[in-house]
C-alpha cells in the first residue's frame, strides 16, 4: 500500500525527466498525450487560420496553389489523426477512466506507455512528411490521384498506420480494464456514462481501424510496387479504395464524437445537481451507434458510381445513426430540466455542444438523403457540417472536459470569468466561421478550391473573420490555463460536487490513484442531498 | 468509504479488496491487479481483442482478393498454376501438427510439466521454421521464374492471360504478411523456452504461454483459408 508525505502526488513523485518516459503511470501517460495533442491542436489550428487568410481573397493571397492542397491536407491529416482521435480516450480518458473504476491503472500499463512511444512515432513521421515533399491529396487519399502525385505521401499514409495502432492498443486496454479492474459494488450500470461512452469508442477503434492499416499498406504498395488493386490502369478498382476507407474512417467520425459524448453526460448532471436522465437510454445509445457507424460509410459515395439501391440502403441505415443521437440530445436536456443549474465554464461548453451538435448532427440528415447529397456534395456546405460535429461537437465537448478535469489533473483552479470569455468567444467565432459556409456550400462554393467566383467573396471574407475571433478565444484559453501554473496548488478535492469516483482522489492524486481501496456506495449521479444507507436500495 | 480494508498486515501478507490473501513479493503479479485470476482474465481479454483486429486486417487482403478474382477470374485461375499444390498441402499439415503441439504446451504449461511444456514448444518452433523454409524455396522459384507482384512481373509469353500479376500482388501481400506473422510468433516462442527454462511459468502463472498459444492459433486459422484461396482455385 501506498505510503505518502503530504504534498506528494502523481506530479511530482517520482521526479525526473526520466522518470516521466519510462513512466507506466495512466495519469502521466494521459498528461503526457495532453500536451502533445494540444501542440497538434496549435500547430493545426495555425493552419486552419492560414487557409482562411488565403480565402480571403478570390486569388492569391498568400501562398500558391501548390502550397495552399499542402495545407489544408496537413490541417486535416493533423487535426483528425493528431488531436481528435485521442483527445478526449488518449488524453483525458487516461487520465480519468481508471479514476472512474476505482482502479490503481489500466489493465495494461507497459502498453498503455508503448501507445503514447507509437503515437510519438507516428507524429514525427506526419510532420516530416512536410519537409519530404509535402502532400496534397487531402486527409482521405482518395486514389488515383494519390498514387500517382508526388510528394511524401508514403510517408504519411504510413504515419497513420502508425497511429493506428496506437489508438487499437488505447481501446484494447480500456475494454480489459473496464470489464476487469472496476471496484467493488460497480456494475455495469453503477459506471459513469463516460466509461460507457469510452467503451463503445474503444469498440469501433478495435474493429474499424485495423481496415484503415490494411488499406493504408494496400495504398502503400500500389504507390510502391504497382500491385494492381486501386489503379484503374492496371486492372484495379479506385472505388474500392473509398469504400476500404470510408469503412474505417466513417466509423472513425464515432471515435471521434462518441468520447464528446462521454464528457458531456458527466457535465450536464454534475452542473445541474441532478440525476441524469435516462441513464440505460444513453448508455446503449452510445453501443447502438458504434454498432450502425459501421453500416453507413457508403454514404460517402453516392456520387462516385455506386448503386442506386446501394444507396438507398445506405441512406437509409444513416438516417437511422440520428436515432440513438437524438435520445441522447433529449436525455441530456431532460436532466437539465428542473435541475439547478450552474453555468461554470464546463456547463458553458456543455451548452454550446448541444446547439453546435444538434445544427451539426441535423444538417447530417440533409446531407445523407441522396437527391439532396447530389447537390451538396463536396461543397462547403459539407466542410461546415462536419466542422459542426468535429469540432463544435467533438473539441468543444473536449473543451468542456479540460476544464471540468483540470484542477483534478494539476490541482488548480482556472479564472472563471475568463473562462466565460473564451467560450463565449469560441462560440460566437465559430458560428461565424462555420454558419457562413452552409450558406456558401448551398449557393454552389466547391471545397478544397483555391480560386473562386468574385461573387463569394463577402462571405468568405466573413468566415475569414469568425476564424480570427475563434482563434483569440482559444488563444485565451491557452493563456489563462497556463496562467494557472503560477497559482498555488489549492484545488480541492472536489471543486463541483461530482459523485464519481474521481472526485475522491486528492487533486492532484497520488501515485497509486486513492489512499484507500474504493468500494461504491452511491450511484454516479445521485446528487439526493442525503447518502443513502447501505441497505437502502441505491437508486442512479 | 471503508478505510479499514486497507490496512496492510505485519505478516507479509496483503488483504486485497476481496478479502484474499496473496504472497507480497511474487513480482509475477502487477501491482494494479489483486489476484492472478484477475490479470489472467484481463489479458485474455485483450489477447482477444488483438486477434479480432488481425482477422479484420487479413479481412482487408480476404475482400480485395476476392473482388478482384471475379473481376480478373481467368487471369487468377491461370496464375495459380504456378504454384506447387504439393508443398502448400505440407504446409499446412506442418502447421497444423504444430497448433497441435502448441495445444499440448499449454497444457502442460498448466499442469506445471516444465520439461514436456519446453519439449512441445521446440516442437512447434520446429515446424515453424519448417514452414519458412518451404516458403522460402517457393518464394525463390517464384523469384526465378518472374512471377512476382506489380511491376516487377517479368513473365511476357505469347497469348498468355493479362493480369496475372494482380494475383502474385495478392500472392506475395498475403504470404508475406502470413510469414511476418510466423516470424513473429517463433521469436514468440522462443521467448517462452527460454523463460520456461528459467523457471518463469507454473499452475498459479502461466498467462505468456496460453496467449502466445492462442496467437499461434490464429496464423494457423489465416494459413488454412489462405491455401485454398491461392493455391485451389478452379
Amino acid at each position: 500500500m501506498s505510503h505518502h508525505a503530504p504534498g506528494e502526488n502523481y506530479l511530482n513523485t517520482p521526479a525526473g525527466l526520466k522518470s516521466w518516459l519510462t513512466t507506466v503511470d495512466h495519469k502521466r501517460i494521459g498528461i503526457m498525450y495532453l500536451w502533445s495533442i494540444l501542440f497538434f491542436f496549435f500547430i493545426g489550428g495555425i493552419l486552419a487560420l492560414l487557409v482562411r487568410i488565403e480565402l480571403l481573397t478570390p486569388k492569391q493571397t498568400i501562398m500558391t496553389a501548390e502550397q495552399y492542397n499542402q495545407v489544408f491536407t496537413l490541417h486535416g491529416a493533423i487535426m483528425v489523426f493528431l488531436f481528435i482521435i485521442p483527445s478526449v480516450p488518449a488524453a483525458l480518458g487516461n487520465f480519468v477512466l481508471p479514476l472512474m473504476l476505482g482502479a490503481k491503472d489500466v489493465a495494461f500499463p507497459r502498453l498503455n506507455l508503448g501507445s503514447l512511444y507509437i503515437y510519438w512515432t507516428g507524429a514525427l513521421m506526419a510532420v516530416s512528411s512536410i519537409v519530404l515533399g509535402g502532400v496534397d491529396t487531402g486527409w482521405t487519399f482518395y486514389t488515383p490521384y494519390s498514387t500517382s502525385t508526388g510528394g511524401a505521401v508514403s510517408l504519411m499514409t504510413m504515419a497513420a498506420f502508425v497511429l493506428g495502432f496506437s489508438s487499437i492498443l488505447t481501446g484494447v486496454n480500456f475494454i480489459a480494464t473496464v470489464h476487469k479492474l472496476r471496484a467493488p459494488g460497480m456494475g455495469w450500470f453503477q459506471l459513469p456514462l463516460f466509461v460507457w461512452s469510452m467503451y463503445a469508442t474503444a469498440l469501433i477503434q478495435i474493429m474499424a481501424t485495423p481496415v484503415l492499416a490494411i488499406t493504408l499498406l494496400l495504398l502503400t504498395m500500389e504507390r510502391m510496387f504497382h500491385v494492381g488493386i486501386f489503379d484503374p490502369k492496371l486492372g484495379g478498382d479506385p472505388v474500392l479504395f473509398q469504400h476500404f476507407f470510408w469503412f474505417y474512417s466513417h466509423p472513425a467520425v464515432y471515435i471521434m464524437i462518441v468520447p464528446g459524448f462521454a464528457c458531456i453526460s458527466e457535465i450536464i448532471p454534475v452542473f445541474s445537481k441532478k440525476t441524469i436522465f435516462g441513464y440505460k437510454a444513453i448508455a446503449f445509445s452510445s453501443v447502438a451507434i458504434a454498432i450502425v457507424g459501421f453500416l453507413v460509410w457508403g454514404h460517402h459515395l453516392f456520387v462516385s458510381g455506386q448503386s442506386t439501391l446501394a444507396g438507398a440502403i445506405f441512406s437509409f441505415l444513416t438516417f437511422l445513426v440520428a436515432i440513438p443521437s437524438a435520445v441522447k440530445v433529449f436525455n441530456w436536456l431532460a436532466t437539465m430540466h428542473r435541475g439547478s443549474i450552474d453555468l461554470k465554464a464546463p456547463m458553458l461548453y456543455a451548452c454550446s455542444f448541444l446547439l453546435l451538435f444538434s445544427i451539426g448532427g441535423l444538417t447530417g440528415i440533409y446531407l445523407g438523403a441522396m437527391a439532396v447529397d447530389v447537390h451538396l456534395h463536396d461543397t462547403y456546405f459539407i466542410v461546415a457540417h462536419f466542422h459542426y460535429v468535429m469540432m463544435g461537437g467533438t473539441v468543444i465537448a473536449f473543451l468542456g472536459g479540460l476544464h471540468y478535469w483540470w484542477p483534478k489533473m494539476f490541482g488548480r483552479m482556472y479564472n472563471e470569468r475568463l473562462a466565460a470569455i473564451g467560450c463565449a468567444l469560441v462560440f460566437i467565432g465559430f458560428n461565424v466561421t462555420f454558419f457562413t459556409q452552409f450558406v456558401l456550400g448551398s449557393r454552389g462554393m466547391p471545397r478544397r478550391y483555391y480560386n473562386y467566383l468574385d461573387q463569394f467573396q463577402p462571405l468568405h471574407a466573413f468566415s475569414t473573420f469568425g476564424s480570427w475571433i475563434l482563434g483569440a478565444g482559444l488563444f485565451l484559453t491557452a493563456a489563462y490555463l497556463l496562467a494557472t501554473f503560477r497559482k498555488p496548488m489549492d484545488a480541492p478535492k472536489n471543486p463541483w460536487g461530482g459523485r464519481t469516483l474521481e472526485w475522491e482522489a486528492d487533486s492532484p492524486p497520488i501515485e497509486h490513484n486513492f489512499d484507500f481501496d474504493p468500494v461504491l456506495t452511491h450511484g454516479p449521479y445521485d446528487f439526493r442531498p442525503e447518502r443513502p444507507k447501505t441497505n437502502e436500495p441505491v437508486a442512479y | 468509504m471503508n478505510q479499514s480494508l486497507t490496512e496492510t498486515s505485519h505478516a507479509g501478507q496483503e488483504v486485497d479488496q476481496y478479502g484474499e490473501h496473496h504472497a507480497e513479493h511474487d513480482d509475477r503479479l502487477q501491482h494494479h491487479f489483486a489476484t492472478f485470476e484477475q490479470q489472467f482474465d484481463a489479458a485474455k481479454i485483450g489477447m482477444w481483442l488483438f486477434l479480432a483486429t488481425e482477422i479484420l486486417m487479413f479481412g482487408g487482403l480476404f475482400v480485395g482478393f476476392a473482388l478482384q478474382q471475379s473481376a480478373h477470374p481467368d487471369a487468377f485461375v491461370a496464375a495459380h498454376h504456378h504454384l506447387d499444390k504439393r508443398l502448400g498441402a505440407l504446409n499446412t499439415v506442418v502447421l497444423l501438427l504444430s497448433s497441435f503441439t502448441m495445444v499440448m504446451a499449454v497444457w502442460s504449461a498448466q499442469n506445471a510439466r516444465r520439461k514436456a511444456m519446453t519439449t512441445y514448444l521446440l516442437v512447434t518452433l520446429a515446424c515453424a521454421a519448417t514452414f519458412m523454409v518451404v516458403k522460402f524455396f517457393e518464394y525463390s522459384h517464384k523469384f526465378h521464374d518472374g512471377t512476382l507482384p506489380g511491376s516487377f512481373y517479368r513473365v511476357q509469353h505469347v497469348g498468355e492471360v493479362p493480369n496475372q500479376f494482380i494475383f502474385f500482388s495478392f500472392y506475395f501481400m498475403m504470404t508475406g504478411l502470413h510469414g511476418i506473422h510466423v516470424l513473429v510468433g517463433m521469436g514468440l516462442i522462443t521467448w517462452l523456452i527460454i523463460k520456461g527454462r528459467n523457471g518463469r511459468f507454473d499452475g498459479t502463472y502461466y498467462t505468456p504461454v496460453d496467449l502466445v498459444g492462442l496467437y499461434w492459433h490464429l496464423v494457423d486459422l489465416i494459413w488454412i483459408y489462405l491455401f485454398p484461396l491461392l493455391y485451389l482455385i478452379s
